[in-house]
């Protein structure tokens, strides 16, 4: 049965490898690549900096997609897990600002520039999801939230890659490329950034992993708690929540003779 | 023995003037992830107070509706879809 499908599976492989991941990038950020002519020291906040502005960025987009398949199936799982993926990514996104800000903060003598196009847009686009949790809370049919939520993610989804394609037409060229054409890394530094990637990108899908998990585990046990003091599995009107509701997908009688 | 020698050899960290902004933008993101653990720590914690309840309250419930003389033959079924 679908419904008992469970999001823990593979949890603990994927949290040793983010742990394994997350250390041999340290190792080699702090040990191995040669400090950076120019900026010296400071430069090793590229490491952090960049792979979490990339895996925030991609969390966006990834949210779009899965609110699309949510569309296509109307199945409130794809909502889940494009809500979580774009809750993330915010949190990332938020790590992104901070340490860029304490890079301007080192290298630049300022905490933010606003002449700088990267920086700007992606503050745009860190507002621009912000508003999505009070979005979802403004909309209290779960139904019609999910519909207006994935609508929101496929549109701000589009946003991200159009936003970045813009900013790299610009002429204002302050900040650094990385990925770009014009791609001067050495060798040593950009198996280093490869690494850094990974371990962000392993420790993006570990989380994201858990907080299904999580979500998922509370919401059977909501609905055991209903089904236990006699409302049924859709008995009592849920609270207005920011958060998905599972209540279709969920195992009708959670208790005792389940799954009949 | 293979970690130690590659810290014998790498060179010594220039802390004395990016240092702080280094440190500060690592452990942004480690007091981040710190966090996120303490909140699924608080909501593990009361996941599984809410579970003990239940599990409490089905007890009750399984020994109200079935006397223990006549537990042992009511279907579990039936007893379900009383509740």
């Amino acid at each position: 049965m679908a419904s008992s499908s469970l999001y823990g599976k593979g949890l603990r492989t994927l949290s040793i490898a983010t742990v394994v991941a997350m250390a041999v990038s340290l190792v080699l950020v702090f040990f191995y690549v040669p400090l950076e002519a120019e900026q010296g020291f400071l430069q090793k906040i590229f490491y952090v900096h960049v792979p979490l502005a990339i895996v925030a960025l991609c969390g966006f987009v990834l949210g779009g997609l899965l609110a699309i398949q949510h569309l296509r199936t109307r199945d409130p799982r794809w909502d889940m897990r494009s809500y979580v993926v774009i809750h993330m990514s915010l949190i990332f996104a938020l790590a992104t600002l901070i340490t860029g800000s304490i890079w301007a903060k080192g290298s630049w003598g300022h905490w933010w520039v606003w002449s700088e196009p990267t920086l700007v847009s992606f503050l745009i686009i860190f507002l621009l999801y912000a508003t999505y949790q009070p979005l979802r809370f403004a909309i209290e049919d779960p139904e019609q939230q999910a519909r207006y939520a994935s609508v929101f993610a496929i549109t701000a989804g589009a946003f991200v890659p159009m936003n970045y394609i813009a900013v790299s037409l610009s002429t204002a060229y302050l900040h650094p490329r990385v990925l770009g054409s014009s791609n001067n890394l050495p060798a040593s530094m950009g198996f280093t950034l490869m690494v850094s990637l990974v371990a962000m990108a392993l420790l993006f899908a570990t989380l994201c992993k858990y907080e299904l998990t999580a979500k998922h585990a509370r919401q059977q046990v909501r609905a055991l708690r209903r089904q236990l003091s006699g409302e049924g599995a859709d008995g009592t009107r849920r609270t207005r929540s920011a958060a998905p509701s599972l209540q279709g997908t969920l195992p009708q009688t959670a208790g005792r003779g389940a799954g009949a | 023995m293979t970690f130690a020698l590659l810290i014998a050899e790498s060179p010594a960290l220039p802390l004395h003037t990016a240092g702080k902004y280094v440190a500060g933008a690592y452990i942004v993101l480690f007091a981040m992830l710190l966090i996120y653990l303490a909140i699924m720590a608080l909501r593990l914690t009361r996941m599984e107070r809410n579970l003990a309840e239940l599990l409490t309250q089905s007890e009750r419930q399984t020994t109200q509706a079935a006397p223990p003389h006549a537990q042992a033959q009511a279907p579990i079924e039936q007893e379900s879809a009383t509740v």
